[in-house]
């Protein structure tokens, strides 16, 4: 063999090393979130709210496990992210069509830097401006605030994803409709949007795993709570946010993994939904 | 009748997404406001928190934005081989192929665990891993942050890197095997090249999203407020300043780290501004 084809396999090789490197993390994370968190996972956790650093010191001193659970941040993740969610989806999508109707418009173009500088805006600025919006008029930290944050976060991502959806669809879907006769308003929702359905769904997907995520700007606008809470004028909790909390406290070290395969399992199966939706 | 509901709606939509564009950045200079005033922009730059009585109440931007850009920057320099080998895996050597698939998969589930989770295995697992390795006495500090960031960042630059290798024409390649090439020689006298404007704004969008990352970062840094002056030193980054400080900050202290959220802003846009920018010119 010649040195031009040792070469040749060895970069191959090295390729494949180095491809099969970057997933290390990715299973070193899944095992130690699954091995430290499974022996955690039982009904209480669903269904308790968190016991306070006392009682878990001594549950863990006599060797134990934490009584209680999560309930608090599964109750206020739901809380907070199905408003946001709700909002977000009809805002997105009518910003998406309105970037594909008007597509070299001035007012589109506009439109476009705005959505990207959104979508690349660090998720702790977007705190703050929810806390100044929001949390500082209300005079509380509230769930209320925790929603405006999220359906902020999500909004881009739907526009950006419902209009690269419709511009994917072949023109003349849109041409046969308006032959038939059907308003531009008839066509969209009757042709275009129901075609767009797969990819639209998996961008709304795709949003709401992102912020079920999302810790940073959670800290500055629903502060937390040690009880499950369904007032949304009132701070509250979530899981994400648990478990900074629970990160800070060294009596709760084997809830917080708990916490985060929660965390984790959701934000993964959405992930998955997203993907077989996206191919269906 | 209807095509005027429509139009309403979609105005209705636009007419929200707009302001709050707008608004988040006037917000923002309205409120960093008496911090400039107070201390100068550039000084506010250029310089360290007060750490003194006789000095008084004084903020500087110095050390979180030299600890932006060195974790960001170190996190780009460490995440370049990774992901482009992801890509020319997926996007060149099994092109198509159902393990390039599932390659791509595994990658992707990267970008979908949440920063926080980072954060704990970064503290948990790698921290100890670092220690052990004699590369940091506790772990934390700037090179931890840096990695988890790298990790963090690569399935965005791998995916984007891997349209770009795709988009190669295939008679250039076809024309150099034809010429006796081995597939390495194509890779780097031809695939590489030829996509290289296109790699490095990718590897400026991803730039982008390590500067704003904070959890992860909060989570393994340090947070210590001096200078940092080699990697293996603790620090804080513009985004963990923000995290640390702001539940409890008020008046003029809160007025800095609003100004600290405007500088880092105004950073993370230019640099995605111009990655797109990019992205889109070689698109077209």
């Amino acid at each position: 063999m010649n040195v031009r084809i040792i070469k040749d396999k060895m970069m191959h090789a090295g390729v494949v090393f180095v491809t099969l490197c970057t997933l290390v993390p990715l299973f070193a994370i899944i095992y130690s979130v699954v091995a430290k968190g499974i022996g955690q996972i039982n009904w209480d956790f669903f269904t308790k709210v968190t016991p306070n650093s006392m009682e878990a010191m001594l549950a863990v001193a006599e060797g134990k496990v934490i009584p209680g659970g999560v309930l608090q941040g599964i109750v206020g993740t739901l809380l907070i992210v199905l408003p946001a969610t709700f909002a977000a989806v009809p805002f997105g999508i009518g910003g998406g069509i309105y970037l594909y109707e008007k597509d070299n418009s001035r007012l589109a173009a506009v439109l476009r830097m705005i959505v990207d500088m959104i979508q690349g805006l660090p998720s702790i600025i977007l705190g703050i401006i929810v806390y100044l919006w929001v949390v500082v008029p209300m005079k509380s930290y509230s769930a209320i605030a925790g929603s405006v944050a999220m359906f902020i976060m999500m909004l881009p991502m739907i526009v950006r994803s419902t209009e690269e959806t419709l511009r994917m669809l072949p023109n003349n879907l849109r041409e046969a409709g308006l032959t038939l006769g059907g308003t531009n308003f008839r066509v969209m929702m009757r042709v275009m949007l129901p075609s767009a359905f797969g990819g639209t769904a998996t961008g709304i997907l795709l949003a709401v795993s992102r912020v079920i995520g999302e810790t940073a700007p959670l800290t500055l606008t629903i502060l937390g709570s040690a009880n499950v809470c369904y007032d949304p004028r009132e701070p509250n909790s979530a899981v994400s946010l648990l478990i900074w909390e629970f990160y800070n406290d060294p009596n709760m070290q084997s809830l917080i993994w708990s916490a985060a395969l929660l965390l984790l399992v959701i934000v993964l199966l959405l992930n998955l939904l997203a993907k077989k939706l996206s191919k269906g | 009748m209807n095509d005027k509901i429509y139009k309403y709606c979609l105005i209705t939509a636009v007419g929200l997404i707009l302001p709050v564009g707008v608004g988040i950045f006037l917000t923002l200079l309205w409120d960093a406001m008496p911090a400039f005033e107070k201390f100068g922009v550039i000084e506010f730059i250029t310089s360290c928190d007060g750490n003194s009585v006789a000095e008084g109440e004084k903020y500087g931007a110095l050390p979180y934005i030299v600890g932006t850009l060195a974790t960001s920057f170190l996190a780009l320099i460490i995440s370049v081989p990774f992901s482009l080998a992801a890509a020319l895996f997926s996007g060149e050597y099994y092109r198509g192929k159902r393990f390039a698939g599932i390659i791509d998969s595994a990658v992707a589930m990267l970008a979908g665990i949440p920063s926080i989770i980072y954060g704990l295995w970064g503290f948990a697992v790698l921290n100890p891993i670092l220690v052990s390795m004699k590369l940091s006495e506790t772990g934390y500090g700037i090179l931890s942050a840096s990695l988890l960031l790298a990790i963090m960042i690569i399935p965005y630059s791998a995916s984007l890197t891997k349209e770009f290798i795709m988009m190669v024409p295939s008679e250039l390649k076809e024309g150099a095997y034809s010429l006796g090439a081995t597939r390495s020689d194509v890779i780097a006298k031809i695939v590489l090249p030829k996509c290289m404007p296109g790699i490095i704004s990718t590897f400026i969008l991803a730039l982008g999203r390590a500067l704003g990352e904070t959890m992860a970062v909060t989570m393994v840094i340090g947070n210590t407020n001096f200078l940092p002056k080699s990697i293996t030193d603790t620090g804080n980054t513009m985004a963990s300043i923000i995290a640390n400080r702001f539940g409890e900050a008020d008046g003029l202290q809160m007025a800095s780290l609003i100004a600290i959220a405007l500088l880092l802003f105004v950073i993370t846009f230019i640099v995605n501004l111009t990655g797109k920018f990019i992205v889109k010119k070689l698109k077209a």
